[in-house]
Order: C-alpha cells, then sequence, then structure tokens
C-alpha cells in the first residue's frame, strides 16, 4: 500500500511537471513508466499497473482493456499515448485516454501501436477483473471470469464472492459459484471450507478441476535422519524400490548429510594434478590406462593423505540405510490433502475410462480415412485383380480439385458441396481413361499393370507440382465444420473428422447397395468371382471393368476432398496414402468391402492402440503397425474376408 | 562386330568430353565468378529449397548490374540434388571439380549438410548454409548464416517462460536431427531452469504426419495438474497444417496454450487459412513484416521479380546477408581464393534487414537480433519482441559434453576446440 | 565351377565381361585419378555406383524376370548391406580421431574412454553417447564384411519361409516386401534405432587407414571393384539360370502348381533364389555407400525397390543384360536431367525445364515401355542380334512365356 502511494504520488508529480497542460492522470502514470509501457514485460508491468489502477479514474477500465487490445497508440512526435476512433482509418483521429475527448487527426504513419504480448495481455486482463465481475455488460462479467479462470488469484476470491448475489444471469451465475468453490478449494482460509469445496467436485472430470486438485497434492522428496514430526507426509520411500540407491545417496549429498562421491572426473582431475615427474603416487603415467590402475593410484594418493578417501559402495549403503526418504505434501492440510486425494482418485478413474471413449474416437476416424482412401482399391483390386500404383495421385486430383474449387467459388459450404461431386467426377473420368488406355491392354499382366501405374503415378505427381507448385495449398472447411464434439474435457473430436466419418459410411452403404442390390453389381461380383464364366453368360467383362475402375477412382477423389479437408493440400498427399491402403486391402481381404471395412477398422484402431502405449513417438507406432501386419498375413494370407471358390486360387 | 562399335561410340564420346573438359578450363581464368547453387528443385525439399535458389540468382543479378565482382560477371550455377542426401555429396563434388564453382549457397537439412561436408574439406571449398539448425558443429568451409540454437530455440523458451510464464511444456517435432538435438538442448535447458522432466513432453513424428488428433489432445491432458502449457515446435514443413487445423478445430486458443513453432514461417503459412491461428508464435531472426527501409527494398524487388504474392522468409535473409558478405569479403581479399576469402569473411560485417549489424564471428556463425512474431490473420507475423544481436554459438552451453568445446578458426584455427583439456578434438569434421 | 563349355554355350556372357573390362580400363585411363584426367572424379563415382546398380538389377532380375517374384523389398537389402560396411567405416575412422586426440590428455586413455569417446563422436549428433549393442562388431572389417552377406542373407531367409511357407503369391507378396521395406525404413528412421536415424552414416568415402590418399585413386579402386562384382555376379547368376536349377525356377514362374505336381519343392527353390538375390544385393549395397559417401534410411524407402523393378522392366526381364541395360540407362539418364546439363526447351508460350518435367517423361516412359515393348530394350537387342545372325545367340526360349505366369490372379 506504502508503495503504491508513494507511485501515485511520482505519478502526481510528473503529471504536474509535465510541460502538457492537459496531462490526465493516466497519462502521466504512462508518461512516467514509458519504457515499460513501450516494452512491456509481464514480469515488470504490474507496479505500472497498479498505478494506473490507483489514479482511480473512470476511464481506467477502458483504456486497460483498449490496452488489453492493442488498440492504444503512441504518437512518435512527442511520445504521449491515445486512444483512437477507428484503428484502421488514415489519418487516425486521436482521443484523449483521460478525457475522451478527441484531440487531433494525426497521419497513420506517425503513430506506432503498443503490442503488448499475451503474458502482459493476461497480467492486465487479471488486473481488470475487479472492474469486471460486477459491470453491466454480460460480456465484460465473463471476460473478467475467463481471466480468473486462466490465472486464479487469492485476491479474486473475495470479489468473486461479492458479485455472486448480484449476478442476474443464470449461466454467468453458475460459472461463478462453480469458479467460487475452485478458488476455495486452493485458497479459502477455513479448512472445512475447502475440503467441503474439494469434495463437491467428486466425479468431475473437467480440466479445471483436476487442475485445481492436482497442484493440493504436489509433493517434495527429502531426506533425513528421522521422519519429521510435523510434516504432511504422502509416502515413505523404500531405497532400491521406490528410488535408485544412488537417487538416494546424492539426496543425501544434496542435504549435506554424507560426503560426496568421487566421480571418475574427479578421480582423474586429482591425478593429473598429483603428476610428479611421470609418476602418480609411485605409479608411471603410463600405466594408468584402465579405471582399475587409476582406482589403485588414487587409493594411493588418499592413503598419503594428497586427497580425500573415496567412498566405498559399504560405505554408501550405510548412509543410505541410516536414513529415511520420504514425500511430503506442499500443502500443510492433512485434511485438505486426503479430500484432495479421495476425489481425485475417483476422477483419474473416470478420466480413464473417457480417455478410452477418446481414443475409440480416434481410432473409428482413423479408420473411416482409412477406409475411403483404400475402398476404391479394394474394387478394382478385387473385381480386376490389378494394384493401382496410381490410386494415391487420383486422392490427390480430389484434394486438388477441392482446393480450385475454392479459389473460384469463394463461400465455403457451397465450394465444398461442389467439389465433392466434381472431384468424383473427375476422378471417376481419369480412372476410366487410365482403364481404357493402359490397362485393358495388359489386363493379363497385372505385375506389370502395377509397374504402369507407377509409372502414370510419378508423371501425375511431378504434374501436380509444375502446376500448383510444391507449396502446401489450403483447403478450408465451411465454418460450421470448424472445432469439436466436445464429451468432456476428455474425449472429443473435430467436426471435421465426424463428417469425414459420416462420408465412409454413407460410401460403404451405397457401395453396399451397388454391389448387391443392381444389375452393375451383380456383374461386378459375376466377373470377380470368374471372369470369363461371366462373359459367357452374357456380361461384357470390358464394361463392367471400365466402371468399377471408374467408381473406384471416382470415390478416391472424394476420399481426396476429405483427406484435403483435415490434412495438407501437396502433390503427396496420395503417395502418403497408397501403402497404408495397400496393407488395409490385403489385411481385409481383397474384393469385398466388408472386408476393407474390417481391415481399415482394424489398421487404425490398432495404430491408436499402439500410439496410446508410446506416446512420444508416432514413428514407432507406426513400425510396429506394419511388422503386425506382415506377421498377420502369414496367419491370414488372403486376408479376414477371403474369397472363397475359384477366384480364391492362385 | 558389336563390341567394335561400342568401341568406337566410346571413343567418340570421350573425345567430346575431353574437349569441353578442355574449353572449361581455359575459360576458368577469365571467364565469369561462378556461383553454386545446391538446392533441391524437385523431391519432398523443394518446397522450401527452391525459394532459396531464386533468392541466390537474384542477388547474383542484382549484383551484375552493380557491374560484378572483381570486375568480372558472376554466374549462377544451378544443380538439382533432387532431396535425395548422398546427391548432394555428388553434386557438390561436381560443383566443386566440374563447374570449379567459387562459392556455394546450399542445403536445407542438416542430412544434406553432413552429406556434402566431407566433399567441401577434402575439396576446400566454401558453402554458406542459411537455415536454422541444431548447432554442435563447425566446418572450416562453411559460414552457417541462419540461427543456431541459442539464436532462436533458447531466446524463445526464455520468453515462454519469462512472459507467458509458461510452466509445463510439451515439445513437438519431427523425427529427424535437427529436432532432436534442439529439444535435448531445450531439455537440459528447462531443467536448469528449474522444470521438472516430468513437466517435459516430448513427441516425435513422421514427415508429412497427418492425423493430429490424439497428439493434441495428450497436451491438452498435460493442463490437467494446473500448470500453464505450452508447445515448442520443431514440427517440419507441410505437417504443420495438418497439426494448426487440429489445434484450431480443439477450440485451442493461443491465449490457453501458446504454440512457438521454429519452421514455420510465411512460406509454410500460405498453405493455410490463418484464422484461427492468430497469437500462435515463432521465433526467426527475421520476418517479412520487418519495419526497415533495406527490408521494404527486399522485398520489393522479391516480389517484383517473382510475383506479387510471393512471400519473403528467415532462411533468403540468411542468403542475402550471406551472399552480400562473400561479396565483400572478395572484393577485400582481391581473389576468389577460399583461404583468402575465408580470412578475410572473419569479422565481416553487413546490416541485418531487421535492423542491427550482423558480424560473421571467428566459429563461422553471425551474430543476429531474435524476434517473435505473433500470426495475424493475413499469413504474416506481428514483431512482438526484438533482442540485441545475438552471437550464434556452435557447441551449446546447455550440454555438458560441448559446453567445453569451442570454435575458432582464426586464432585457435580448430572448430572443436576443447577448453578444458586444451586440445583440438578434431580439424575436420566427423560428419 | 564355371567351365569353358558354359562360357563357350553361353556367349552373351563373354561378350558382357569383355565390355565390362573394356569400360573399367577406358574409365580408368580417361579418369583424375590413373588416366588423362578427362573424366572428373565426381563422374568415376556415378559410374562406379552405376555398376553396383547394374548388379543389384541382376538380383532383381533373377528374382522377378527368372523366378516369378515381383520382390518390392531388394533394396532394404542393399540399404542393410551398405550399413554393415558403413559401421565398420564410420566406427573406425571416428577410432582414429579419437586415439589421436586422447593421446594428447595427460592420462593414457583408458579402453572405456576410448569407446565413450567413439560413442559421443558418432551418437552425438542423435543425443547418445552410449555404442548400442549392434556396433559391437564394428571394429572388426573381417565380421562386418561377413555381415555384409550375413544379414541381408538371414533377413530374406527368414521373411521369405514366412512368406513362401504360407504360399502368399503375387501381387500379395508383392505388397508384403513392400511393407518389408517400409518397416525396415520407418525404423531405422527411429533416432533410438541405433544407426543414427534419419542422419544414417555418412563421411563413408573416406576409408580408414587410406585418408591420405586422394578421391581420385580411391574412386578407381571402387570403380574395379564394382567392375569385379558385377562381372562375378552376372557370372553367378548365367551359371545359375542355365543348368537344371534355372529351368525349374523357370518352371516356377510360368506355372508353379504344374512344377509342385511334378514333384518339385518349390517352396524351397524360391526360398533359395530370394536369399541369394538378398546377398547379391547387400553385397552391391556394400559397394555402392562407400561411393555415395552417405546411407540414410531413406534410401531404402518403398519407392526406390519400385524403381528397381521398373529398370528391370525396362531393360527386359528374364534376360541378365536387359537388367544391367535398363538400371544404366536409367540411372545415368536420371543424372543427366538432374544435373542441370539437359538443354531447356522454349516452346514461346512455355519453357521446358528438364528439373520439373524429367520425371514427367521417365512416368509416361515406364508406361510406353510396358505396354509396346513388354520385353524392354533388351528385347530390342535380341531383336537386333537374330536379324544380323543367323545363329540365335540368347536362350529366346527363355524370354517368352513371363506373361502366362499369373494370368489367373
Amino acid at each position: 500500500m506504502v508503495r503504491l502511494f508513494v507511485v501515485f504520488a511520482i505519478a502526481c508529480l510528473g503529471a504536474i511537471g509535465t510541460a502538457h497542460a492537459q496531462t490526465g492522470p493516466i497519462q502521466a502514470v504512462l508518461q512516467d513508466n514509458r519504457a515499460d509501457i513501450e516494452r512491456a514485460s509481464r514480469r515488470t508491468v504490474q507496479p505500472v499497473l497498479d498505478a494506473i489502477i490507483a489514479t482511480g479514474g473512470e476511464r481506467v477500465p477502458l483504456f486497460l482493456e483498449r490496452w488489453r487490445d492493442r488498440v492504444v497508440y503512441q504518437r512518435d512526435a512527442d511520445g504521449l499515448f491515445f486512444l483512437v476512433e477507428d484503428e484502421d482509418a488514415d489519418p487516425m483521429r486521436l482521443i484523449d485516454i483521460d478525457t475522451g475527448a478527441i484531440v487531433g487527426d494525426v497521419p497513420e504513419d506517425e503513430m506506432s501501436r503498443l503490442r503488448p504480448n499475451s503474458g502482459v495481455r493476461g497480467v492486465i486482463a487479471t488486473a481488470l477483473v475487479q472492474f469486471q465481475l460486477s459491470d453491466p455488460d454480460p460480456l465484460r462479467r465473463a471476460a473478467g471470469l475467463t481471466a480468473i479462470e486462466r490465472d486464479p488469484e487469492a485476491s479474486h476470491l473475495t470479489a468473486l464472492r461479492a458479485s455472486i448475489d448480484g449476478e442476474a444471469d443464470p449461466a454467468l451465475l453458475a460459472r461463478k459459484t462453480r469458479l467460487e468453490r475452485l478458488l476455495t478449494a486452493t485458497f479459502g482460509a477455513d479448512e472445512a471450507a475447502r475440503v467441503t469445496a474439494i469434495e463437491s467436485f467428486a466425479g468431475d472430470i473437467a480440466v479445471d478441476v483436476r487442475a485445481t486438485l492436482n497442484p493440493l497434492l504436489s509433493t517434495r522428496m527429502r531426506a533425513a535422519e528421522t521422519l519429521p514430526e510435523d510434516a504432511n507426509i504422502a509416502r515413505v520411500l523404500e531405497p532400491g524400490d521406490d528410488i535408485a540407491v544412488d537417487t538416494a545417496y546424492d539426496m543425501l549429498v544434496d542435504a549435506d548429510l554424507a560426503p560426496a562421491l568421487v566421480d571418475d572426473d574427479a578421480r582423474d582431475a586429482a591425478l593429473i594434478a598429483n603428476i610428479d615427474n611421470d609418476t602418480v603416487a609411485g605409479s608411471a603415467v603410463a600405466t594408468l590406462n584402465t579405471n582399475a590402475a587409476r582406482d589403485a593410484a588414487y587409493a594411493a594418493l588418499a592413503e598419503a593423505g594428497t586427497v580425500p578417501p573415496a567412498v566405498t559402495p559399504d560405505e554408501r549403503a550405510a548412509a543410505v540405510a541410516d536414513h529415511v526418504f520420504f514425500e511430503t505434501y506442499k500443502e500443510p492440510s492433512q485434511a485438505v490433502t486426503d479430500a484432495a486425494r479421495q476425489t481425485l482418485g475417483a476422477i483419474e478413474s473416470r478420466v480413464g475410462a473417457y480417455r478410452v471413449v477418446d481414443l475409440g474416437l480416434d481410432g473409428l476416424s482413423l479408420a473411416s480415412i482409412y477406409f475411403l482412401a483404400a475402398i476404391g482399391l479394394a474394387i478394382t483390386f478385387g473385381v480386376m485383380g490389378v494394384i493401382n500404383m496410381a490410386h494415391g495421385e487420383f486422392i490427390m486430383i480430389g484434394a486438388y480439385t477441392g482446393f480450385v474449387v475454392q479459389q473460384l467459388v469463394p463461400n465455403y459450404t457451397a465450394s465444398i458441396a461442389i467439389a465433392l461431386p466434381l472431384a468424383f467426377a473427375i476422378a471417376f473420368l481419369a480412372g476410366v481413361a487410365l482403364e481404357r488406355l493402359v490397362i485393358r491392354h495388359l489386363m493379363h499382366r497385372p505385375l506389370e499393370t502395377l509397374l504402369a501405374t507407377f509409372g502414370i503415378s510419378i508423371a501425375l505427381q511431378q504434374l501436380a507440382k509444375n502446376i500448383f507448385g510444391t507449396q502446401a495449398r489450403p483447403l478450408t472447411a465451411p465454418g460450421w465444420l470448424n472445432g469439436s464434439w466436445v464429451i468432456n474435457d476428455v474425449a472429443a473430436i473435430s467436426y471435421i473428422r465426424i463428417a469425414i466419418f459420416i462420408l465412409a459410411v454413407i460410401f460403404f452403404v451405397l457401395l453396399w447397395f451397388i454391389l448387391n442390390r443392381t444389375r452393375l453389381g451383380l456383374e461386378v461380383r459375376a466377373v470377380t468371382q470368374n471372369s470369363r464364366m461371366a462373359a459367357s453368360m452374357g456380361i461384357n467383362p470390358d464394361r463392367v471393368n471400365m466402371l468399377t475402375f471408374g467408381l473406384g477412382s471416382g470415390i478416391a477423389g472424394i476420399a481426396g476432398v476429405a483427406i484435403g479437408l483435415y490434412a495438407q493440400v501437396t502433390s503427396e498427399l496420395g503417395a502418403s496414402y497408397i501403402v497404408q491402403s495397400f496393407m488395409t486391402v490385403v489385411v481385409g481381404g481383397v474384393g469385398n468391402i466388408w472386408g476393407t471395412l474390417a481391415g481399415a477398422g482394424m489398421i487404425g484402431s490398432l495404430q491408436k492402440i499402439i500410439e496410446w502405449f508410446n506416446p512420444a513417438n508416432t514413428l514407432a507406432a507406426q513400425t510396429y503397425m506394419i511388422i503386425f501386419i506382415i506377421i498377420f498375413i502369414q496367419f491370414r494370407p488372403k486376408g479376414i474376408f477371403a474369397l472363397k471358390g475359384r477366384a480364391a486360387g492362385d | 562386330m558389336i563390341t567394335a562399335a561400342k568401341n568406337h561410340r566410346l571413343l567418340l564420346a570421350s573425345c567430346l568430353l575431353a574437349t569441353t573438359a578442355l574449353i572449361g578450363a581455359a575459360q576458368a581464368e577469365d571467364g565469369p565468378i561462378k556461383v553454386g547453387v545446391l538446392h533441391s528443385l524437385s523431391g519432398t525439399m523443394a518446397i522450401s529449397e527452391t525459394t532459396l535458389k531464386d533468392t541466390v540468382e537474384m542477388l547474383v543479378d542484382e549484383q551484375n548490374e552493380k557491374g560484378g565482382l572483381l570486375g568480372r560477371p558472376l554466374e549462377a550455377v544451378v544443380v538439382d540434388p533432387a532431396s535425395d542426401w548422398p546427391l548432394f555429396a555428388e553434386k557438390a563434388r561436381e560443383l566443386l571439380t566440374v563447374e570449379d564453382v567459387d562459392v556455394i549457397f546450399g542445403s536445407w537439412t542438416s542430412v544434406s549438410r553432413k552429406a556434402a561436408l566431407p566433399v567441401l574439406e577434402e575439396l576446400n571449398g566454401l558453402m554458406f548454409y542459411p537455415v536454422q539448425y541444431e548447432g554442435e558443429e563447425s566446418s572450416k568451409n562453411v559460414f552457417y548464416t541462419g540461427a543456431a540454437p541459442n539464436q532462436q530455440a533458447i531466446p524463445a523458451t526464455d520468453y515462454f517462460l519469462e512472459e507467458l510464464g509458461v510452466e509445463k511444456f510439451a515439445l513437438l517435432g519431427t523425427d529427424y536431427v535437427y529436432p532432436r538435438t534442439t529439444n535435448r538442448i531445450l531439455e537440459q535447458y528447462l531443467k536448469d531452469n528449474g522444470i521438472a522432466e516430468e513437466d517435459i513432453f516430448v513427441n516425435y513424428t513422421p514427415f508429412g504426419h497427418s492425423d493430429w488428433s490424439s497428439i493434441v489432445a495428450d497436451v491438452v491432458a498435460l493442463g490437467a495438474d494446473g500448470k500453464k502449457v505450452g508447445v515448442i515446435s520443431t514440427i517440419n514443413g507441410d505437417a504443420n497444417v495438418g497439426f494448426y487445423k487440429e489445434l484450431a478445430a480443439a477450440g485451442i486458443s493461443a491465449d490457453d496454450i501458446p504454440v512457438v513453432a521454429f519452421s514455420v514461417g510465411e512460406e509454410e503459412l500460405s498453405g493455410l487459412d490463418t484464422s484461427d491461428l492468430v497469437g500462435h508464435l515463432a521465433a526467426w531472426n527475421y520476418f517479412q513484416s520487418a519495419d526497415t527501409e533495406p527490408n521494404e527494398e527486399f522485398v520489393a524487388a522479391w516480389k517484383a521479380r517473382m510475383g506479387e504474392d510471393r512471400v519473403t522468409n528467415d532462411p533468403m535473409e540468411a542468403h542475402y546477408i550471406g551472399f552480400n558478405m562473400w561479396v565483400n569479403a572478395v572484393t577485400e581479399a582481391g581473389t576468389t581464393d577460399v583461404d583468402a576469402v575465408r580470412e578475410a569473411m572473419w569479422g565481416q560485417e553487413f546490416p541485418n534487414l531487421t535492423g542491427g549489424m550482423a558480424t560473421m564471428l571467428p566459429n563461422h556463425h553471425l551474430t543476429k537480433p531474435v524476434l517473435i512474431g505473433e500470426i495475424t490473420e493475413d499469413g504474416q507475423f506481428d514483431i512482438i519482441s526484438q533482442t540485441e544481436e545475438v552471437a550464434g554459438d556452435a557447441w551449446t552451453d546447455f550440454l555438458a559434453e560441448s559446453a567445453v568445446l569451442k570454435s575458432d578458426w582464426q586464432e585457435l584455427g580448430c572448430g572443436m576446440f576443447n577448453t578444458e583439456t586444451e586440445t583440438c578434438v578434431q580439424i575436420e569434421s566427423n560428419y | 565351377m564355371i567351365g569353358r563349355t558354359f562360357l563357350l554355350r553361353h556367349p552373351s556372357v563373354m561378350v558382357f565381361i569383355a565390355l565390362l573390362a573394356l569400360f573399367t580400363v577406358g574409365a580408368t585411363v580417361l579418369s583424375e585419378g590413373f588416366g588423362i584426367g578427362l573424366i572428373s572424379t565426381s563422374f568415376v563415382k556415378t559410374l562406379g555406383k552405376t555398376l553396383c546398380l547394374c548388379l543389384i538389377a541382376i538380383a532383381m532380375d533373377l528374382v522377378w524376370g527368372y523366378c516369378g517374384i515381383l520382390s518390392l523389398g531388394h533394396f532394404a537389402f542393399f540399404g542393410l548391406g551398405g550399413y554393415m560396411i558403413g559401421m565398420w567405416l564410420m566406427y573406425e575412422r571416428t577410432k582414429s580421431i579419437v586415439v589421436e586426440q586422447l593421446d594428447a590428455a595427460p592420462l593414457p586413455p583408458t579402453p572405456e574412454e576410448v569407446r565413450e569417446a567413439i560413442g559421443s563422436q558418432i551418437f552425438g549428433v542423435v543425443g547418445g553417447s552410449d555404442i548400442p549393442a549392434i556396433w559391437m562388431f564394428a571394429d572388426s572389417l573381417i565380421i562386418q564384411l561377413a555381415l555384409v552377406v550375413l544379414v541381408p542373407g538371414l533377413l530374406a531367409l527368414v521373411f521369405g519361409w514366412l512368406a513362401f511357407r504360407s504360399r502368399v503369391t503375387g501381387v500379395y507378396l508383392s505388397i508384403l516386401t513392400q511393407a518389408m521395406t517400409l518397416a525396415l525404413s520407418l525404423y531405422l528412421f527411429q533416432n533410438d534405432s541405433g544407426l543414427r536415424g534419419n542422419n544414417g552414416l555418412s563421411g563413408l568415402q573416406n576409408i580408414p587407414g587410406a585418408e591420405r590418399i586422394s578421391q581420385d585413386i580411391v574412386s578407381i579402386w571402387f570403380l574395379w571393384a564394382s567392375a569385379l562384382a558385377l562381372g562375378a555376379g552376372y557370372l553367378f547368376a548365367a551359371w545359375m539360370v542355365s543348368g537344371k536349377f534355372g529351368n525349374v525356377v523357370r518352371g516356377i514362374r510360368d506355372d508353379e502348381a504344374r512344377v509342385r505336381f511334378l514333384g518339385y519343392n518349390v517352396e524351397a527353390y524360391k526360398l533359395v533364389v530370394f536369399t541369394v538375390t538378398a546377398v547379391i544385393a547387400g553385397i552391391a549395397g556394400a559397394l555402392y555407400y562407400p561411393q555415395a559417401g552417405i546411407i540414410n534410411p531413406a534410401e531404402i524407402a518403398p519407392i526406390a525397390s519400385i524403381y528397381l523393378a521398373v529398370w528391370v522392366a525396362i531393360g527386359g526381364r528374364g534376360r541378365l543384360y536387359g537388367a544391367v541395360i535398363g538400371a544404366a540407362l536409367v540411372s545415368l539418364v536420371s543424372t543427366w536431367f538432374t544435373s542441370g546439363q539437359a538443354p531447356d526447351i522454349p516452346l514461346g508460350f512455355y519453357t521446358i525445364e528438364w528439373v520439373d518435367w524429367w520425371l514427367v517423361l521417365l512416368g509416361f516412359g515406364f508406361v510406353l515401355v510396358t505396354l509396346f515393348a513388354p520385353q524392354g530394350l533388351g528385347g530390342l537387342v535380341d531383336a537386333l542380334v537374330r536379324n544380323r545372325q543367323t545363329v540365335a545367340v540368347p536362350p529366346a526360349a527363355a524370354v517368352k512365356p513371363v506373361e502366362k505366369a499369373s494370368e489367373a490372379t
């Protein structure tokens, strides 16, 4: 308080001292702390804020808000700070901070904008809380609550409690009471009230609850000769079981309870320091080329009293055995830590359950992406026995179609609505062209088809690079697909992924319908099982092949739009999915959409599960996934859903 | 029959080769000064490196307009190592022996630099390497005009610690040497600054990774113990697009979980709708938005040459500084001889595009200011913090094994000098 | 083993060996190291590397052109061979640097210190200083040379045994081999794989113990070694496919079931071919990477093996010289196009820069060759020879029935 007063006094003096007669109190404080305002830092801005608030001016909150929003300007000529009427206007109309009066117009390039970084803006927001909690504008009240949520302080508790009674908005009231309980749990003065607040969160898995409870249970490792009576002990550590003996001894050394070990570096340094005429303690330097020889030389030095003796393993073990090692809570109240531990324990098990749900959603999403990417391949492979290496490039064509459409149609919703069928059409045509021009002529040489389509693949990829450049191109989802479906703070999935999932389901149903309920499907299945027999029954296999290939490619185009929406559109987009698609088809079994579904589901969920075991290394997860597939194929060489009958033969 | 015919053709071919080689040798004396450009123009790295090839070509053209160098015109010799690392070694050799270039501007990834290194050292070539990198290297034949970790990663981490009050870190990176080494240095640095090991989450993803949902969920989950979480991203190239999209979808604002990226510049942002990313950060030594006169000129020249929608970025500035320093050094030395130019390079000064002076240190690194920018809606950066020039450190002080090392080619003639034992560990790099 | 009669019956082998010898001697005479300096050292290295690629192409031709197994994973073996020799090169070179430095220290180095210093020099870049267990033989050239053969051979043996045993054939097998090479490259990409992750092993062109010898000379050594290996490999492959073994193998390619019904153990034959070719690939890799200077996991990405198959297809399957022609042609042409030496073609409204268009050309080239020259360029050579000479030199019968192989797939 004294400091505040001093600052305020200096500020007033400053105000009197400045040449500008009209300088108001806020401007005066600002001018006195000009350096700290121009290059504001989270660490130094607090006293300035205190001084500004201490001026008590009516316009303090407004100024702080503007400052936080980065719309306070400084006039280069005299360094005075101003608000402006419209920050996009040039010249700018300046407004005095203290009075709100219009000062005049100044060209934009003679003004500099204040750019407080987000740390400073956080501090300003926290300082603003006291003005906002009871503000008539609900948006301001909400902003104040958000600031508390981001950075809770003990001082907020009183202000928050005071503002609860007058709150009319039910949603904000709920937020306020919840926040009040959270703050009470941490900052409350009364132990019973804290315990009640903590227990009121039983089963609530929100991040903020855990963020409140976890710090209450933070611990510190300590070593001592006997367990202290007064500490709130979390648990006693058994050296060898709970902590390594080495760590335990290091703790003793740190606590000055035991002499430091002589490590190899220290030993060597001691030896070097005692080199005397090419010998150390009687042994020639040249012989010291093993650790044993060096240890012996050091022991000799220690015996002579030149260096402190090394700590033997026995001494070390004895020192560790003579002491107790334990963790204490930083929170002194045992009632609070007990309550927090119990509440949190229950919460954590629920969190675990929802983690599994979240993992399931991610797996499902990945599976649906793989399904979309692979189903076209599966159809063509099943029907024609042809592996299309250019399949990935059809995916890429779809994605670039989406990009081009977005350039022409600025409305995102409309552009996606156009892009989906258009991508299908373009990829369909490309597929038909490929079938007619290349694949048909290689009908009975499936391995060579693989190579020819590989040629197509690298040519198309390079063409895309030449046309669209090497940079990633934006494909933006419509606004209503932004954001996530949030079940709770643990389980959530983005709407785009849900949309892709729905797309996959639609295509699954559609394909199932086409293959099982239409004439084309009948013909396709006939050709799949035995092409020659089908031909002799009056089916035109060429037409069937062409349509199937077009259909498979068209779906790849759709997959391209979908993938582009959640990831990047580059010329290598397709290439990065092609191998996964092969795996999906091979694992699932060919010629059967159920097989692809099963393959995609298995690969997607398995990948997520492996990632979950080792979250630090996604690459390792992919490696193990592929090894798993290789092994899986050994046991089911024809995939999960193997075709039966003649077609299943070689 | 066949043998004879083949033989004949071989002879013919060799005669042809011989003539071209002779002509080449004759020209080397008073012909143009050759500037080799060793940047991938195809393959995965083309996305970043093509821009640098264009930059060098622009600088060469500008220099020629000013009357060339030593009274001779400059000529850019462009080869394409096609993002294939062994090819960098092959093409570097080709540039130095077949084309007889006097200097090479090239490489982006560390692997490609390390592939070219032995060739440069063997043939005493000279290369300018323009990209921020992990340090732990100082070759006699390379000038590192990009940032060392202490010129990008450490200041950015300081910013997180000091300015944003971040207490828990997620270090996300693409799985290769730059993120790995940078993260190792940062981990140690964070521990030195009192961040506990369990408060540092590290994850590596493959190049071009696109499935980010679970990783973003992991990052959000870090907030569960009440500490402020920040992400330090060394994610490379276009994988960033998917990452930022997922981040935006999860509704994570820069105020909740700030992300600072070391590999995301103006070029990468052009593939993105940045409206959801406003406020996230990047640390570089240069931003296109830097408000200085030389930068305005540089940006204008670039846009005039390449098109209005093109942007400039940090490695381009590195080439700009490196190229101009080389030109000055050659002028000073009066020759393009590598040893003479190297000596003239030490202490060479040239103004940064962001203000301040870049000085070439005896460890072959530059002094550079560190800038931190916030992403704006138009895909540019709002510079919110700029330090004084920081001297690049080849061997980081934050890892025990390299803290004792230093590089000084001028005084010690050694790129890896152990200050503890006072010995030169190696003069030629061990790559 | 390979007698006079064999050579007489297969004059194409002699022609090939003679051409190869002529080529090697010619290159040496023109080189900077031993000759008149018309061919630059970097080009000698390119030639040497091309010979190694020809060798692995022969392996590919054996396994695909003769045995009908379209392996899309043979570059994995090539890469493993390179890694095995690279470990020795890197370890020994580092050791000499380390020992020299430690000798200057006041205390003579302990073996532990030497190991630690080597470890931190090699693995510092991936954040470690411990030498992983797989490096335990890295200081022995003999053992690492043995591993060049053993590691790819063993991997091929295990993988092949598993795959052939469960009768995985045709496209499935191709994808499975592709999965193998993908898994291996992803594994090696990891930093803690013990082989320096994405960095791979580098500086391999510096041969320990020969530091003072110029690369001009070393490149010629490797050119000769590669030529010798290619010659030996060609002889061996020609011998292998010439006798009864070769007939059975070709039989498997043309109709596996029929050969099985005749009482042959098809799986064993396939396994032998698969393993032997893997070993050849490993040897080719061990010669290739010291010339390239660096090996890293990107080298064994699936696309490399697909390219290998394409070389063989372009050259012409089922004839060994076809494989050689294909590999040499495609890799040399691609070197030419990527070196920026190919002249741009100005069309007025657009200038074709080959750096941008070369891959498009290559891609469509594959398609055209597969469509219109199913016998590959080797097939054209055959036709030429047949027209000129009345006596058919190459065993044309060996070439024809390639296509029937997987008709019913």
